[in-house]
């Protein structure tokens, strides 16, 4: 695993149990956090690493008290800003395994700009935004995921902004991983913890999450067992992007270049895209970002959309350190001194 | 070179005052001399003073550039009130600049570049050198830039280029005017146009031709020399403030084990430390230009959760944008040093001026009570030291410190006496490696001395935990709304800071004759000219006491006392009087605040004069 190249293993039998702490969880009953957090904690011993020296770190939001229930070292700090502390983590401690949690206003809004930027420079660093389309926290403001129309606390007559997608952006942002789960799929969900972990670089995992206090439902259409067939394409490398009970939707390439969903008995066998998360290209996995519907989610692309592989900043920055150093320790007497010196007797 | 054919006068000192377009070389004028200087023993201080932009219209106000060196075979406190001499490469150097000088002050003037389309472009209606408008000043005519031609005749350069060797002419003739020494100068001018030797040539010819008109010419019948100044035995390098405080942070990391990590962006007048710390890999030092100063400061903030010294550096506007992650960081109660190189404000202000405006900044500006002490360097040199200092109260007593230089500082020089490395204090971090209550790790149960926390970085086994930016509960650390709690920890931040009084060095008072009632008290860059002042002030036989703050937060644990012990204190600042609001807030004495907010530092002469005011009207 590439992304966990520095980091001590353990040889000590770990347990979800050893990732709980003695903190109660205080998100809402019923909160699709806990499943994040369920996850996350019986993924980890998977890892086999040394608890010590996995970090968490966190904005603002209800994402963001995450690291008070992991039983590692956590950072809670300020809002939006949580990629560039954990760049300052990841470039000066490569055996440190480096996580932050996050959300859609976090991330999104006030923290637009790190998340670009650490994407750019691609920072080892494992960044799972939970995006319930709502500011929770602050008791149910629109966020940049919201849905255009939407009416919350401060849009009495409608959000007027024009939504974001965090795919599409982090591709933009020339992101090396992006993938795009579900809270309550756990199989999904750990497979692409899984997958990100073992990436060297920014690893964005979109985890569409349920705020069911003021935003209950949002991704219905994507997880009731009536409706998911026919709305969730899985994309699973290797094979064709087929959806529906009986696989009867595919994702082709039309004449202009673009993709669309069309029914498989309408086109030919070798229109069906084949799915490649490797493809160097971020094309294809750019137009998959772009087909869902914004207001009624039909066809909604889940799974890992680019995972290639580009060298990590934080590897460049301590290679290009490492190379500056001599053979010997460096004389900081003749730093001080300098060039022109004289003496006085 | 050498020349034994005209009067040589020795004088006590000197201020020389460069003068041109930004595209003149001024400042590569400036420096040569300065270092001739410094290499011959002289004491020296300097300003340069450039504009903002980078090349404003040639010929025009905005685009004059200066610098101003004051050197002397004595101890010397300010690069000079007003030059004793000026040289203007043109109109527009000219007219920015006379103001300044004393009638029968030495006038060294380019002639040719005084056409009549260069005086109207700044409004001049008739040439200054015709006019008789200059009768008071000993005017030197000289056709400096044909003169520099003529002598790059033979050699295989541009006219352009050619022309713009006309600073090394500019500056052979200054050495030889001074009697400096001109080895360091050919040397510097091998090196720097190794590659290009032509240009080399050009060059070396210029300065040459610039001595040697020194010597044939009639408009100057004497040269001068300022013998070599007193100084402490040592070794001694000239040295300017912004990379005295990059190598005093890389002593800091040296002296501390910890990784040096500057996570930084780009802003006037404080990139040269981001530079000259990333030139320095081969010491460890992890340098990152961030996307925006908030990440700068996060960034640091991250390295050092991870066990670094995080520094950030920065000028007024940034620290404004980084005032949310320092109080995460008095939260968090980190080591974080941020480095405020000040300059003119509010907003944009004036970016290449110097100003002393944002210790109230320093002091208050983040949301709630979150206290965070405050060093600042008096000079060039005291900007290692101060930059030492204020790492150590970083790590020591893991907060967020501020350091606060300035413009003048930063940009300007002074000799140097290299600091013994074997000398240089230690600073021991003190990581926490076993858990401290009941089997388990507390990160908030304090030393207490220092009242500090215990620093446990990642990867340390058995003492996992968690920490953040809501108030937590006194000793666990946990999360804590508790009305009394929160109280307690407010207080308990404060007083960590006021414990640090504990290790700093009690407040000195420089009263020769022990008889001053006046006290003058200041902080930062005007050591110098406050210094220049009072000894101005005594030798009108007047008695008057200086001090100087390196510490604004805590205060000297004696400070209270020495001010209630004068019947006056006067507090100059380059700023609207915030010390004097500080020390008259916590010490109730009547501070007399002496202001002025021009982007230049005070002369001793104002100071002195009013310095005499006060104790006249004692």
């Amino acid at each position: 695993m590439p992304g966990l190249a520095g980091v001590p293993r353990t040889d000590e039998k770990q347990t979800a149990k050893s990732f709980k702490t003695d903190q109660e969880v205080r998100w809402c009953p019923g909160c699709g956090d806990y499943a994040i957090l369920a996850a996350v904690q019986g993924f980890l011993p998977e890892l086999g690493l040394r608890k010590e020296n996995i970090v968490f770190i966190s904005g603002i939001g209800c994402s963001s008290r995450f690291p008070y229930y992991m039983n590692t070292y956590g950072m809670h700090s300020i809002h939006g800003r949580a990629p560039a502390i954990a760049t300052g983590v990841a470039v000066t401690r490569p055996d440190l395994s480096v996580w932050v949690v996050t959300g859609d206003g976090d991330a999104l809004s006030i923290g637009g700009n790190h998340l670009i930027h650490a994407l750019r420079r691609n920072v080892n660093l494992k960044i799972l935004l939970f995006n319930n389309r709502i500011y929770g926290l602050t008791k149910g403001q629109y966020s940049p995921t919201s849905e255009t129309g939407k009416i919350t606390k401060s849009t009495p007559m409608g959000s007027l902004d024009y939504s974001f997608n965090p795919v599409s952006i982090a591709l933009g942002a020339e992101a090396s991983f992006v993938a795009r789960t579900i809270d309550s799929d756990r199989q999904h969900l750990t497979e692409t913890l899984r997958r990100a972990a073992a990436h060297e670089g920014t690893a964005l995992v979109e985890i569409l999450q349920n705020c069911n206090i003021f935003n209950d439902g949002a991704w219905a259409p994507l997880k009731d067992v009536d409706t998911r067939d026919d709305m969730l394409i899985r994309l699973v490398d290797g094979e064709q992007i087929r959806f529906g009970a009986d696989g009867e939707h595919v994702v082709v390439r039309g004449k202009g270049g673009h993709i669309t969903v069309a029914e498989a008995a309408d086109v030919d066998e070798s229109d069906i895209i084949v799915f490649d998360s490797h493809a160097e290209d971020p094309g294809l996995a750019f137009a998959l970002s772009r087909l869902a519907d914004v207001h009624s989610l039909a066809d909604t692309p889940v799974g890992v959309f680019r995972d290639v592989v580009r060298p990590s900043y934080d590897r460049l920055v301590r290679e290009q350190v490492e190379a500056a150093k001599g053979t010997e320790q460096p004389d900081l007497q003749a730093l001080l001194r300098g060039k022109d010196t004289w003496t006085v007797n | 070179m050498t020349s034994t054919a005209k009067t040589v006068v020795p004088l006590g000192h000197v201020v020389i005052r460069f003068a041109g377009d930004s595209g003149d070389g001024m400042q590569l004028t400036g420096d040569r001399f300065t270092s001739e200087t410094a290499g011959l023993g002289n004491d020296l201080s300097t300003l340069p003073d450039f504009p903002a932009e980078i090349r404003a219209p040639a010929g025009t106000l905005p685009g004059v550039s200066a610098f101003q060196l004051h050197f002397a075979d004595h101890d010397i406190m300010t690069p000079g009130d007003r030059p004793d001499v000026l040289v203007a490469m043109n109109p527009a150097a000219l007219k920015a600049n006379l103001k300044d000088l004393r009638p029968g002050s030495d006038l060294i003037i380019n002639t040719d570049e005084f056409t009549k389309r260069n005086l109207e472009k700044v409004g001049y209606h008739a040439n200054p050198l015709e006019d008789g408008s200059l009768e008071q000043y000993a005017v030197h005519d000289i056709a400096l830039t044909s003169m520099t031609l003529e002598a790059l005749a033979d050699c295989d350069v541009s006219k352009k280029e050619a022309e713009r060797a006309k600073n090394m002419f500019a500056l052979g003739l200054l050495c030889w005017l001074y009697s400096r020494p001109t080895e360091g100068t050919l040397e510097f001018l091998r090196t720097k146009f190794a590659k290009k030797p032509d240009i080399m040539a050009a060059n070396i010819a210029a300065f040459e031709a610039g001595w040697s008109f020194g010597e044939t010419t009639e408009s100057f019948s004497v040269r001068y020399e300022v013998k070599p100044a007193p100084m402490l035995p040592g070794t001694y390098r000239n040295i300017t403030g912004n990379p005295a405080l990059a190598y005093g942070l890389i002593a800091a990391s040296r002296q501390s084990g910890l990784p040096l990590f500057l996570g930084s962006y780009p802003i006037t007048p404080a990139s040269d430390i981001l530079h000259e710390l990333s030139k320095h890999k081969d010491f460890g030092v992890v340098t990152v230009q961030a996307e925006d100063e908030i990440a700068g400061v996060t960034a640091a903030l991250g390295a050092s959760y991870a066990g670094s010294l995080g520094v950030t550096t920065t000028s007024g506007p940034g620290v404004a944008l980084k005032s949310e992650a320092i109080g995460l960081a008095v939260s968090l109660e980190l080591p974080l040093v941020v480095v405020d190189v000040q300059r003119g404000g509010p907003s944009t202000g004036l970016p290449t001026k110097t100003e002393q405006a944002d210790l109230l900044q320093a002091m208050f500006g983040r949301n709630g009570e979150a206290p965070v002490p405050i060093v600042a360097p008096r000079s060039p040199g005291d900007c290692f030291d101060a930059a030492l200092e204020a790492a150590r109260i970083a790590i020591v007593y893991r907060t967020p410190v501020f350091l606060l230089s300035d413009g003048y500082l930063a940009n300007g020089s002074e000799p140097w006496r290299v600091p013994d490395v074997n000398k240089l204090p230690s600073i021991d971090p003190n990581f926490a490696t076993e858990p401290n209550h009941d089997g388990e790790f507390w990160p908030y149960l304090r030393d207490p001395e220092t009242l500090a926390r215990p620093w446990a970085v990642p990867g340390t086994p058995g003492l996992e935990h968690r920490i953040g930016g809501l108030e937590k509960a006194d000793g666990s650390g946990d999360i804590s709304y508790d009305p009394e709690n929160h109280d307690h920890m407010v207080r308990l931040r404060q007083a960590k800071v006021d414990a640090i009084a504990a290790t700093i060095p009690p407040v000195e008072v420089e009263d020769p004759s022990g008889q001053a009632r006046v006290l003058i008290l200041g902080w930062g860059s005007t050591y110098g000219p406050i210094g220049a002042a009072c000894r101005a002030v005594r030798a009108e036989g007047l008695d008057v006491a200086q001090a100087h703050l390196r510490h604004l937060n805590p205060f000297p644990a004696n400070l209270g006392e020495i001010l209630h012990s004068y019947d006056r204190v006067i507090v100059p600042e380059m700023n609207l009087g915030q010390l004097a609001f500080l020390i008259r807030g916590r010490y109730l004495v009547d501070a007399i605040g002496y202001n002025q907010v021009r982007g230049l530092p005070f002369t001793s002469e104002e100071l002195a004069s009013a310095i005499t005011d006060v104790i006249s009207n004692l």
